[in-house]
């Protein structure tokens, strides 16, 4: 049931607090996001300084990073994926606790960047796991990291508990854990996720 | 520092039977290499980091080169008999003509050591050592137990070009994963055909977008 927003502000000019569930939900899940204390590369390094003093991600509640997957809530893919390494990121990615969502940093984790055409590195983790904000960037600066995370923070908070588009773990049918790809003898087997990853429509 | 003639003289004495080779360098640098004879260039580096004058203590790089089977023509002119009508009468003439003959020239991989001197402060002095083939005997002898340093970067050359370092204390991939069973680094490597989506496909990547699209038998312009 939707409050007049006139009315919620008369309200809390004497004193009284009108919401509803979803609001306060939401408003505790965007301001504790606990991001998953790890880095692939150069991106890591913006990553890191984005949490110091200067830029201070602890502003947005996102200090506390986990070192466990267990404990994390959101995973900032910072560096270049490599084929080597793209199995444990999914791995990691499934042993995180629902909800949980994904920022993909830099030109490397979008889509291979400056590597894409190598025969080593991934064309982009959204080919095996679902990525809810993407940055450009080589490397992005912290500025753009925080503006992914806000953008993510609107995100959750747009997020309705029922119905249609609700977070996956208030929804008893969506799908929480994505295969792990497997190192085959020439690339990775399957080379994409079908269900996570489509080959986009060029409109020119 | 020696030079490299010299370098191969005090080698052959050192270690008798040992078929140095010296491979000059046209360029400015002037940095010619010494090809081993791989049946003794385990002996030859003990001598190069033993040796008092040379004390080539420090071993800086270690890489791969592919040589691949190269095809040369050669013009050569042959002389054969042929049956020719001549004034009505059939008669045998012999006649010289030009012929294009083909041979291929089997290639190698190589392996290719930089090794420095800290004590003595010199360097580089460089060393080369070519497998039979390319397919089936691309074993070398490996110089870790002489330097130490050559472990990691001879399993990256093992990674890369599939030279199979014999005496080699651990000798797995480096870079690449274990089931994996390509040699990126050779020049017949051909890349997993994952060329799906290309959205600013140019030159080479165009190409193969192009044929991946073809192989696939969708729509005709790359990245669509």
């Amino acid at each position: 049931m939707a409050v007049d927003e006139g009315l919620k502000i008369e309200l809390g000019k004497q004193g009284v607090l009108v919401t509803s569930l979803q609001e306060l939900y939401n408003w505790g899940r965007r301001n504790s996001i606990w991001p998953m204390q790890f880095g692939l590369a150069c991106c890591a390094i913006e990553m890191i300084a984005t949490t110091m003093a200067r830029y201070d991600l602890a502003r947005f509640g996102a200090e506390v990073f986990r070192p466990s997957p267990r404990q994390a809530d959101m995973m900032i893919i910072s560096g270049t994926v490599t084929k080597k390494m793209a199995p444990q990121v999914v791995r990691l990615y499934n042993q995180m606790a629902e909800p949980k969502y994904v920022i993909a940093m830099g030109a490397c984790a979008i889509s291979g960047g400056p590597f894409k055409q190598g025969y080593n590195v991934l064309k982009g983790i959204d080919r095996y796991i679902p990525v809810d904000v993407h940055i450009p960037g080589c490397p992005p600066r912290p500025e753009a990291l925080l503006d992914a995370f806000i953008t993510l923070q609107k995100k959750i908070d747009g997020q309705h508990l029922t119905g249609e588009g609700r977070p996956r773990h208030l929804d008893a049918e969506a799908q929480g854990e994505f295969p792990v790809p497997v190192q085959g003898e020439h690339d990775l087997e399957p080379a994409s996720n079908p269900g996570v990853w489509t080959v986009p429509v060029v409109i020119r | 520092m020696k030079t490299v003639e010299e370098i191969k003289a005090a080698i052959e004495a050192a270690v008798p039977g040992a078929g140095v080779e010296i491979v000059p360098n046209p360029s400015v640098s002037g940095q010619h290499s010494l090809r081993l004879d791989p049946a003794t260039a385990r002996a030859v580096g003990k001598f190069l980091h033993d040796d008092t004058e040379l004390a080539l203590d420090f071993l800086s790089n270690v890489t791969g080169v592919d040589w691949p089977d190269k095809e040369i023509a050669e013009k050569v002119k042959v002389t054969r008999t042929v049956t020719k009508t001549v004034d009505g009468v059939e008669q045998s003439v012999e006649e010289t003509v030009d012929e294009t003959r083909k041979r291929v020239e089997p290639g190698c991989l190589e392996a290719v050591y930089h090794l420095y001197s800290v004590t003595r402060k010199h360097g580089p002095v460089v060393l080369r050592m070519r497998t039979v083939n390319r397919t089936g005997q691309v074993s070398l002898p490996s110089l870790t137990p002489v330097w130490r340093s050559a472990e990691f970067q001879e399993r990256e050359v093992f990674d890369l070009f599939g030279i199979v370092f014999e005496g080699h204390p651990d000798l797995r991939r480096l870079l690449m994963w274990d089931a994996f069973t390509d040699h990126p680094m050779r020049r017949d490597y051909v890349e997993p055909d994952d060329f799906d989506y290309e959205p600013t496909a140019h030159d080479e990547v165009l190409a193969r977008a192009q044929a991946h699209k073809d192989a696939a038998g969708q729509g005709t312009e790359a990245g669509q």
